[in-house]
């Protein structure tokens, strides 16, 4: 059970890790587009040909035989170039390098998830678009998580008008149809925004909204945590409320707060990935999982080029993975209170 | 198959025949037209689908496509533009005289033509319909055409069978106006328009036998939500060279689908007959998956795509931020480095997937009557567009970013409407084509009437990818975009007088070809207003795609046009092969 969370970690971890490495792991720029090569299909590596098994895997050049069909040029083989230098990129915005994990020579190309309609590299695409959503739902996680232990810990420790109040509010977010107000949101943007600026303040939306769940739960916990013995103690003591808070209240959300980002987080992805898809979200040429998807809504697109669906895989590992660690640091927070 | 089931076929058929009425004997003395062309059979229903619901079948206050779609099929008009020759040619009026000032029109009608109701079609009609079309009150879009420098043009009535137009000032191509505007019954509409209910006739919902006209087909049911189904208008006008009254078709059948994927998916499934206009990704699935079905490219249409710069008066608009950008904008060398930069090859292939053109000039080299072929057509060139940028006083920091005079960055942002899914990936390979020369490039893709606002009530846009064009192949219908004070003049709206020489230059050029009868002429001064909007470039513009169509391999007569409609102008014609059943 343990080691079964650990695992799950791992890959995790290793997700993120992609994605933070998009510019060493891909082998070109998600922005570069190849006018030469839109729609190719992924390249297979090869390991023999005719002279025999090779100990190097290699490519061969994909030469277009009429527009969006593409075959294989068996004349010449290009083995995979490992630790090659290429189009520079930033890992974090700290360390600056062009230094990538492989490459090969041209005219053979090395995309391995092949490329979109304007020739683009998926595989780049898929990671550096990971670092976005990824990102998105991590943050807004974190934003929602934060204002709704203060909102549900200060409405159920002081009770009365304030978790009136509060709650009501929490109700009215609940109600709230928040896509068509995301929509609306959009609509009053001014065109100058960035996509980096569109992205930060639509993660704060996002995770603005979606506080009231958290807050409730929150709320709950302090409400039978205030009345348990050792704090009725701590307060004959005469402890202070943001002592009592502090030192006995929130920490015994903390199991939940992980479990709901556990919860939260994949929620969110998706969150960036539906309104990204809907064009709401970061803009062109950008990446992001959700506008990467949003081109499979052309029929003949869906149809055609299934390599496209690659960000559709990389939302559903992501969210099932979340989703059994939260199952599983959920059975384990019941195992320790009972 | 048995003897009885044969049998039952049979009074089946005999049912379904007795549904469609025959086409009436041709009277002695009716005044028919032969349309040229293969003779088909009778029978059969053909089914096309469309986007939506018409919104209405009253030719005088419906202005959408969907609507026009329908309804011209129901109606005729007195002079015609032939869509696969873009010539006119008689319709409802057999003949025609023009004067030598190109000012009086005076219209032989045909003689013993009826209404599809029965009712016998005369110069009244003609008198009554343009009194509907002109009447302010009613709004018609129509009445845009039909004013010519303010004046609104005059109809008399000679006898029952000659009308005479009067315009206030020569008109190049005037018949060409007469084309599209449905001849209406008076015995049937006179009434409504005295009580002032006109606008409110003809909806939907109007029981079939209150509505005819003197198209191919009337009106046989509306199933809301699903269908509109016509049949043959058995009075028709016109017959095929062996003296067949037409249609063939027993009925025309629209029905609402959707989005394009969604018809091509019908059509996949075999519900819908036709595909109006399809999309290059589309046809390029067709070609894989329908061998068998009439795919037909026709080549370049007449439509054109370009990106526009915003420069309209902002004087007092508090768009400051846009005002400032104008300085770049507003500089020929700035706009001409732009459209060097742009590889117009690389957008054909990568948003027509090859089925499409580049463009340098507003007219599509499908209009072959009216392209300048002298036009030049120069190739993607980063270094001409940083020469120019050079001249223009822009100059790029170490990191290849462009600065202008004031060592501001020049970025600025293209706004396109996220339903054009061909525009938007325009809007992205120019970001990519203009990032190489330095400038950064924000595309914001709005919907399309949010757009629509921006671009043409609050101005708060910095350059925008649209199209326009393709209605008619004649210069004319493009008056409203060149000439400084037209409602489409896109670039600067509402000027008052010209901003600048080239502008005037253009408007002079427009004015004069309008009032040119000669062709040759015509054709001159229209070239040198091409020279002008090239060199001058309004417009950056950037290609159009072919006009892409697809018909089932038993539709007869399949010969789609350049032009609107595209694959129904012949409705008329249309058959099925093998008879009407292959066709249900």
């Amino acid at each position: 059970m343990s080691r079964r969370l650990w695992l799950l970690a791992l890959l995790l971890v290793a997700i993120h890790l992609a994605a933070v490495l998009a510019g060493f792991v891909s082998p070109y720029d998600p922005t570069a587009q190849d006018r030469e090569h839109p729609y190719a299909p992924p390249v297979h590596l090869h390991w023999r040909d005719a002279g025999g098994l090779h100990l190097r895997p290699f490519v061969f050049a994909q030469t277009s035989t009429d527009l969006y069909s593409y075959a294989d040029d068996r004349s010449a083989i290009y083995p995979l170039r490992f630790l090659v230098h290429g189009s520079p990129y930033s890992v974090l915005g700290v360390i600056h390098s062009n230094l990538h994990f492989a490459g090969v020579d041209d005219p053979a190309t090395l995309h391995l998830l092949g490329t979109d309609g304007f020739g683009r590299d998926v595989l780049a695409r898929l990671l550096y678009g990971g670092q976005i959503s990824l990102l998105a739902g991590l943050l807004a996680t974190a934003i929602s998580l934060l204002a709704g232990a203060l909102v549900g810990g200060l409405s159920g420790f002081y009770g009365g008008w304030a978790d009136e109040s509060l709650m009501g509010c929490s109700e009215l977010f609940l109600a709230l149809p928040w896509l068509y107000l995301l929509f609306a949101v959009r609509a009053f943007l001014p065109l100058h925004l960035g996509p980096g600026q569109a992205f930060l303040l639509l993660i704060a939306i996002i995770g603005m909204i979606g506080w009231a769940r958290p807050a409730r739960l929150v709320r709950g916990l302090v409400l039978s945590g205030k009345t348990r013995n050792y704090v009725l103690a701590a307060r004959g003591f005469g402890a202070s409320d943001t002592y009592l808070l502090r030192r006995h209240i929130l920490p015994e959300t903390a199991g939940l707060l992980l479990t709901q980002s556990a919860l939260l987080i994949p929620q969110y992805i998706a969150a960036e990935a539906s309104l990204s898809f809907f064009g709401l979200g970061v803009s062109e040429p950008t990446p992001s999982w959700g506008n990467m998807l949003s081109v499979l809504q052309q029929y003949n697109v869906l149809v055609s080029y299934w390599w496209l669906l690659a960000p559709a895989v990389a939302l559903l590992v992501t969210s099932v993975t979340y989703g059994l660690i939260a199952s599983a640091l959920q059975q384990r927070l019941e195992s320790a209170t009972a | 198959m048995g003897v009885r089931k044969q049998l039952l076929w049979l009074l089946l058929c005999a049912t379904c025949w007795a549904a469609a009425p025959a086409p009436q004997p041709l009277q002695a003395g009716e005044e028919t037209a032969i349309a040229a062309g293969p003779t088909g059979t009778y029978g059969g229903r053909l089914v096309v689908g469309q986007r939506s619901e018409p919104k209405s079948l009253n030719p005088i206050t419906a202005a959408d496509l969907v609507s026009r779609e329908v309804y011209a099929r129901m109606n005729a008009d007195l002079i015609h533009i032939n869509r696969s020759t873009q010539q006119t040619e008689p319709a409802l009026a057999k003949s025609w005289k023009v004067s030598p000032d190109g000012r009086v029109y005076t219209l032989k009608l045909r003689r013993g033509v009826r209404f599809s109701d029965g009712h016998p079609f005369d110069a009244d009609d003609v008198v009554f319909s343009f009194q509907l079309y002109l009447d302010e009150k009613l709004n018609s879009p129509q009445r845009d055409l039909l004013v010519i420098n303010g004046k609104p043009l005059a109809v008399a009535k000679l006898d029952q069978y000659t009308v005479r137009f009067t315009l206030a000032s020569p008109y190049a191509a005037a018949e060409r106006i007469f084309d599209g505007l449905a001849i209406l019954p008076r015995h049937l509409l006179e009434s409504a328009y005295k009580e002032g209910k006109l606008a409110q006739s003809w909806t939907l919902n109007t029981p079939p036998a209150q509505i005819a006209g003197l198209g191919p087909f009337r009106l046989k049911e509306y199933v809301p939500g699903q269908r509109i189904v016509l049949e043959r208008n058995p009075y028709y006008w016109k017959t095929d060279t062996a003296h067949h009254r037409l249609p063939y078709l027993d009925e025309l059948v629209f029905t609402s689908v959707g989005t394009e994927d969604a018809q091509i998916l019908r059509f996949q499934a075999g519900d819908i007959d036709m595909l109006n206009r399809v999309s290059a990704e589309n046809f390029l699935l067709l070609e894989k998956q329908r061998r068998d079905a009439q795919l037909v490219d026709l080549g370049p249409a007449l439509e054109y795509n370009f990106l526009v710069f915003n420069l309209n008066d902002l004087s007092g608009r508090k768009l400051d931020a846009i005002a400032r950008k104008q300085a770049w904008f507003s500089d020929v060398r700035f706009r001409q480095a732009i459209s060097a930069a742009v590889d117009r090859d690389g957008l054909v292939r990568l948003v027509f997937g090859n089925h499409g053109a580049p463009l340098w000039g507003n007219v599509s080299p499908g209009n072959k009557l009216w392209v300048d072929q002298s036009l030049a057509h120069p190739r993607q060139s980063r270094d001409r567009a940083m020469q120019l940028l050079k001249e223009a006083g822009f100059t790029w920091t170490v990191e290849g970013e462009l600065r202008d005079r004031n060592r501001n960055p020049v970025e600025f942002s293209i706004l396109t409407s996220s339903s054009s899914a061909p525009r938007t990936r325009m809007a992205t390979l120019l970001q990519e084509d203009l990032g190489r020369i330095g400038i950064k490039v924000n595309v914001v893709s709005l919907d399309f009437r949010a757009m629509l606002d921006r671009v043409f009530n609050s101005f708060d846009y910095e350059a925008a990818i649209m199209g326009l064009g393709g209605g008619d192949a004649d210069p004319n219908p493009e008056m409203n975009v060149w000439l400084s004070s037209g409602s489409t003049h896109l670039w600067h709206l509402g000027e008052k007088q010209p901003a600048t020489g080239w502008e005037a230059q253009l408007d002079r050029l427009m004015q004069q070809q309008m009032v040119t009868l000669n062709y040759g002429r015509r054709k001159k001064l229209y070239d040198q207003a091409q020279q002008i909007i090239a060199e001058d470039v309004p417009f950056v513009f950037l290609g159009t795609p072919n006009v892409l169509t697809a018909a089932k391999a038993q539709v007869g007569n399949f010969h789609p046009a350049l032009l609107d409609p595209y694959t129904l102008w012949n409705a008329d014609q249309l058959y099925l092969r093998g008879g009407g059943a292959a066709g249900k």
